[in-house]
């Protein structure tokens, strides 16, 4: 039992600790899609909607984990469901929008490797979350994903046009903007106590 | 035909500079930042993803045949999520210290694209003892690359290293290398010594044809 | 030109499916179960030798240690196993009770801070504290473990009842540095505010909830029982 109010556990998953700028969860993704910023938005939805599913899961089965007394069964469990979870929503979006689907290629399957799900899930179970904390932990997780994603993809769009040296095209420019990024969500410390 | 063989050698020196998993790859990045803000923090998440990474391969290089092709990504999930948890138990086992500065992160090493990466592009494919041997590589250019990110914040962030002091009391921390920011910038700067030995190694390999053509 | 037909790939039956997905389940379970056994013990032993330890630098006093918890209706209770926050009643060795030792937890700047505080009968106040896990940024908010000025503030915080004995008189509460003026103030670090603070929110809480129960009951275990009779 957690005793965080739900408004100070949403801005927080969403700004303070930002999952991908605090706790470098997600960064594959994050680097990989964010060169463009209508992939990034699309990224975005579908992270945070597998995240939302994934949070209901996890507390589901450490619920049921616990009433067996099986907790070195958490990560194998978890990781098959966010497995599972990701095929699901794979097989809606291609059903939805075949466009999207092609234009998020081989990044949608690799969700299931997205720390920032997996992380997520044994987050909120580190800190005790109950069920309605964990949701909105997951919508804050996933807003701050999707934030930061768009907010990467922008500046990298105009990166692209900009004079950068030949070493440093690339990832290790798309690193220092994110070093950057990272100080400047460090500025909303403190918000909502 | 394939590539030719790799001698066993190069199977495991590969891992270390040519296709050094961090920067060359840039795989498994969450865990390069997250836990290497300090050197003790980042040699264990090394040590530890080795060993996922060894035992990983070899369980899927001695049941390659075993598993069809259809249930293979799950199977290496299943098999990898295994380990972890066994390294998980094992580290607290330990050093309860240690289990407590790393956190949930030994559990994430299951979601570290390298190893599932590992598993599909090389021990689902070759024999036990290349599998073991491309392992052994990948993790100890793995813990490398980690090291060196986590000595780099260390010393500028906290003065020390592995814990021990190395400037006198006045030396002023660079408390933004031990931030999140600090590993984002440390791991750029790494990838770009790294760029640019690469580029000079081609450019010489390129002006040795040109000598010769 | 024609050459061979491409040979075409057999679908996988569905038996080797079976079979694959089962005999991986099993050899994944048994691998997990024999490195939990294996470990189990050992684990144990290093969290309560931890406690333990935990528990003599904030509570001195006591040789021995008693496990309670919060029964449903706010009073104390035996407790058969520590949880993921144990709480203890602490006996000097004469078996007389000197204090109790609870475990606490809340949300820092980085991620949840546990903490162990000590409690005393006597003086009606916070008289121990130490930081079991933090992962708050070295070299700011770290400094709630180790500054001598922050530390100092636990030689005695006030966490004395109201009158009606179900609530603390004054809540506790950080203040900026060098701006304490009452005992159930805590003086926070400049620099790590939002972790000075958070430490005062989690002594509040934690101590409203059990103080009351503490006092409530001291009567009842006021002496140890020693196994044999009561």
């Amino acid at each position: 039992m957690n005793d965080a109010s739900l408004w100070s556990i949403f801005l927080n998953s969403a700004l303070i600790n930002n999952f991908v700028l605090a706790y470098f969860l997600g960064i594959c993704p994050f680097f990989g899609v964010s060169s463009r910023l209508e992939t990034a938005v699309r990224m975005g939805g579908a992270v945070s909607f597998v995240m939302l599913v994934a949070s209901i899961c996890a507390y589901t089965i450490n619920w049921i984990l616990a009433a067996v007394d099986a907790p070195y069964l958490r990560i194998i469990s978890y990781i098959l469901v966010i497995a599972s979870t990701v095929q699901l929503v794979e097989m809606l979006i291609r059903k939805l929008s075949p466009a999207t689907f092609r234009a998020m290629g081989i990044y949608l399957p690799l969700i299931t490797t997205n720390c920032a799900i997996l992380g997520l899930a044994l987050f909120q179970t580190n800190r005790n979350y109950d069920f309605v904390q964990s949701v909105v932990y997951s919508l804050g997780a996933g807003a701050g994903f999707a934030l930061a994603l768009i907010l990467m993809a922008g500046v990298r769009e105009k990166l692209d046009l900009a004079n950068v040296p030949a070493l440093v095209k690339g990832t290790a420019a798309a690193l220092v903007v994110a070093g950057i990024l990272s100080m400047s969500f460090m500025g909303f410390a403190g918000l909502g106590r | 035909m394939p590539g030719k063989q790799l001698t066993p050698t190069d199977e495991f020196v590969k891992g270390l500079w040519r296709e050094n998993p961090v920067f060359i790859q840039v795989l498994g990045m969450c865990p390069a930042l997250a836990v290497s803000n300090t050197a003790i923090n980042a040699l264990t998440m090394g040590l530890a993803t080795t060993f996922v990474l060894v035992m990983s391969g070899i369980s899927v290089s001695t049941l390659r045949r075993f598993i069809p092709r259809e249930a293979r990504i799950v199977s290496f999930i299943c098999i990898i999520a295994t380990f972890v948890t066994v390294v998980d138990y094992v580290i607290q086992a330990v050093s309860l210290e240690l289990s407590r500065a790393l956190g949930a992160f030994i559990a994430l090493i299951v979601v570290n694209c390298l190893i599932l990466g590992r598993a599909e592009a090389f021990a689902s494919k070759n024999t036990i003892g290349r599998a073991v041997l491309d392992a052994l590589g990948m993790g100890v250019g793995f813990t490398a690359a980690l090291l060196w990110i986590g000595v780099l914040r260390e010393i500028l962030g906290a003065g020390t290293l592995f814990g021990v002091a190395l400037f006198p009391d006045g030396f002023q921390t660079w408390t933004v290398m031990v931030l999140p920011s600090g590993g984002f910038l440390a791991m750029a700067l790494w990838l770009l010594l790294v760029n640019w030995i690469r580029d000079r190694q081609e450019k010489s390999a390129k002006a040795a044809q040109g000598v010769t053509r | 030109m024609s050459g061979p037909a491409p040979v075409q790939q057999q679908p996988t039956s569905a038996w080797s499916m079976y079979r694959a997905i089962v005999g991986i389940g099993a050899f994944c379970a048994l691998i997990i179960v024999t490195a939990y056994q294996a470990t189990a013990d050992r684990i144990r032993e290093n969290q309560d030798r931890f406690l333990a330890q935990a528990s003599a630098e904030v509570l001195p006093a006591a040789t021995s240690t008693v496990a309670v918890k919060l029964a449903g209706d706010g009073s104390l209770a035996l407790a058969s196993e520590t949880g993921e926050l144990p709480a203890f009643l602490g006996y000097g060795p004469d078996n007389r009770l000197v204090g109790a030792v609870i475990a606490a937890q809340g949300m820092g700047y980085q991620d949840n801070i546990r903490v162990l505080y000590a409690y005393s009968f006597d003086q009606d106040a916070i008289v121990g504290f130490k930081i079991l896990d933090s992962k708050e940024t070295p070299g700011l908010g770290d400094r709630v473990e180790k500054e001598a000025h922050f530390l100092a503030n636990f030689e005695r915080l006030d966490a004395s009842l109201d009158p009606a004995g179900d609530a603390l008189a004054n809540p506790i509460v950080t203040v900026k540095q060098g701006q304490k003026t009452e005992p159930w103030q805590l003086d926070g670090i400049t620099g790590a505010t939002i972790t000075s603070e958070a430490i005062g929110n989690i002594l509040n809480q934690s101590a409203s909830r059990w103080v009351p129960a503490l006092e409530g009951s001291a009567g009842r275990f006021a002496e140890r029982s020693t196994p044999e009779g009561r």
